[in-house]
């Protein structure tokens, strides 16, 4: 009969996609320590690559390249890995969640909260208790906190459907770009330049007790995160049908938040804003793998930090012995590429 | 068997200040097919979600002898179009049974479901590749997938070709016979209800205005009063009775 070879059939097919998922994963794994090593060998002092290899595995002579491979290379770029995982997550979860495709935490606010909370104590500097160095990351993971709230909050004054909660979240954007606008317009010319550098987005703020802030908070979320990965496949489908298979929408979608709030706000934190990687790390991973969550989120992350990773690397690169903001980098090397992906792609993805 | 058994009462829904649904009382056991008609804003949709437990609504919705089986409620088509592929969309179906690592049982159990409706064949296709129609059966193979004790099912049709609709509506008709499914499918074709349910609900402005057997509730008196049709009763050579809209009343 038909229906036994098509049933052999769809079952092989199956067996398939996982395989092809997972080598696509482990290709992108592949990559990804690739980007990381290139990351630990590129910088401004130059140092040869011999010695940096031989510092990583405890041979090291020199004092000065310990110090410059385990204080400053190895942090940053661990923490491009991080941050970039943690923003390709929120873009994923908020495209998911928000069932928009143009949706992440750059786009809709949260980013622009964190940057006018950090401009916020730059300017008020010294009239503030907290040293500015602790001030500056607390206030941007506050205001991101807090423009996720008034996201929610706005939104759901029309019963948080994923238009109500967009329009909030652009409405939000400009608002808050506004306020930092008129923060920089009264900054003092000293400030002002702090916040410009700020908003370009730094990996080299990096340190291992920030390191362990970002990744102790990912491995608290990102599992949480998981648990709900086949409701959030299910809210593609639209809250009609998400509904209908039992999945409690507004539950789902306020979890969802909560998440892109937390991680949005501790990777912003300690970085500054960096673009793109949000938007883009989410499509490319959807490109590849598809829309199922359980392979989608895990890819999000992988091509986020992946996008970092190469993004600190070519900041680096650029100009030799100099350093790039890497959140310039990102959009000037993810645009093309996002672009081409575009482009070359023969399915429609969204 | 399980025979589930669907008790409405005074059912009403409103959307802010209009009123839906005004109410609506019948009830429905598993074994048959009750057909829901009506004309577009009659309430129908509005019935189906409140009968599902989707809707907020006043009045009593009671199921009883679901023996831990749930409800399948199919929605109207919303042309989701996602990456996600046929297999998976059916695996949704039962979200609870769901892990990070999906159960061979369970893709077993979603191929099934396909193959019941003839389109296994469809399983690696993505979601966002089909037809309408396709689109419709890949989703109520979703909802068999579940095993539900009753379906609610909302222009099942619609999309679909003659053939198709034929064998969904035969489909139905055997769900409800040789497993006791409570099924109850909104749908416009009144000749195909007559042919498919067991009975007909005909609601009007969202009002219920006739209940019963297909040839005691279609009528041209009905045609007339509900959707300002002149019609005529055609009986086919078989016996078949057949209600033919011949004009448009004023």
């Amino acid at each position: 009969m038909a229906g036994l070879s098509a049933t052999v059939e769809a079952r092989a097919a199956w067996g398939r996609l996982a395989a092809r998922r997972a080598s696509l994963l482990a290709g992108g794994a592949a990559v990804l320590v690739l980007c990381f090593l290139l990351d630990l060998a590129t910088g401004p002092a130059l140092l040869p690559v011999s010695a940096v290899a031989a510092s990583l595995v405890g041979a090291g002579q020199d004092p000065m390249v310990e110090a410059i491979v385990w204080s400053i290379r190895l942090p940053v770029a661990l923490m491009a890995l991080l941050v970039g995982a943690a923003l390709g997550l929120t873009g994923a979860v908020m495209q998911t969640i928000l069932n928009n495709p143009l949706a992440s935490s750059y786009t809709l606010g949260v980013s622009a909260g964190a940057g006018f909370g950090a401009a916020l104590v730059i300017v008020l500097g010294a009239a503030l208790p907290l040293a500015e160095a602790q001030a500056v990351p607390l206030a941007a993971f506050l205001f991101a906190a807090l423009a996720c709230a008034g996201v929610w909050l706005l939104g759901g004054l029309r019963g948080a459907t994923p238009e109500t909660l967009v329009l909030a979240g652009i409405a939000l954007m400009f608002l808050f770009q506004a306020l930092l606008a008129l923060l920089q317009f009264m900054a003092s010319p000293e400030a002002l330049q702090q916040i410009v550098f700020w908003l370009f987005g730094s990996l080299q703020r990096a340190t291992w007790p920030k390191l362990g802030i970002v990744a102790t908070v990912l491995a608290i979320a990102v599992p949480l995160l998981l648990r709900d990965a086949w409701r959030l496949t299910a809210l593609r489908l639209g809250d009609d049908r998400a509904a209908a298979l039992g999945v409690r929408v507004a539950g789902v979608r306020f979890r969802g938040f909560i998440f892109v709030s937390v991680a949005t706000g501790v990777a912003v934190a300690f970085v500054g804003t960096i673009g793109f990687v949000g938007l883009v790390a989410p499509h490319v991973a959807r490109m590849l793998l598809g829309e199922d969550q359980r392979v989608l989120l895990p890819g999000a992350a992988l091509a986020g930090a992946v996008l970092l990773s190469a993004a600190s690397v070519a900041s680096k690169i650029v100009s030799p012995g100099a350093l790039f903001p890497v959140g310039i980098v990102t959009a000037l090397i993810g645009v093309p590429f996002f672009a081409w992906l575009i482009l070359a792609s023969r399915r429609s993805h969204w | 068997m399980v025979t589930a058994r669907l008790e409405l009462d005074a059912v009403s829904v409103r959307y802010g200040a209009h009123r839906a649904v005004r109410e609506v009382s019948f009830s429905a056991r598993g074994g048959e097919v009750l057909a829901l008609l009506g004309p577009n804003g009659s309430g129908k949709s509005s019935l189906l979600r409140a009968a599902a437990g989707l809707l907020r609504h006043e009045g009593r919705v009671a199921w009883d002898g679901l023996a831990g089986k749930g409800i399948g409620f199919l929605p109207q088509d919303n042309g989701a179009r996602t990456a996600l592929t046929v297999l998976e969309t059916v695996l949704l179906g039962r979200l609870r049974a769901l892990g990070m690592r999906v159960a061979e049982a369970e893709v077993t159990r979603a191929i099934a479901a396909l193959d019941r409706l003839g389109i296994a064949g469809l399983a690696p296709r993505l979601l966002g590749e089909l037809s309408g129609g396709q689109r419709q059966m890949v989703f109520l193979a979703q909802l068999l997938c579940a095993e539900p004790a009753a379906l609610l099912l909302d222009e099942p049709t619609s999309a679909l070709d003659l053939r198709n609709q034929f064998e969904l509506l035969g489909l139905l008709r055997r769900l409800a016979r040789e497993h006791g499914l409570l099924v109850i499918v909104a749908i416009h074709d009144l000749n195909a209800a007559a042919a498919f349910a067991d009975r007909l609900a005909v609601l009007r402005e969202g009002r219920l205005v006739a209940t019963g057997a297909p040839d005691f509730v279609l009528t041209p008196r009905l045609m007339a009063e509900v959707y300002g049709l002149e019609a005529e009763v055609c009986v086919s050579p078989t016996g078949r009775r057949v209600m033919l809209p011949v004009a448009a009343l004023r």
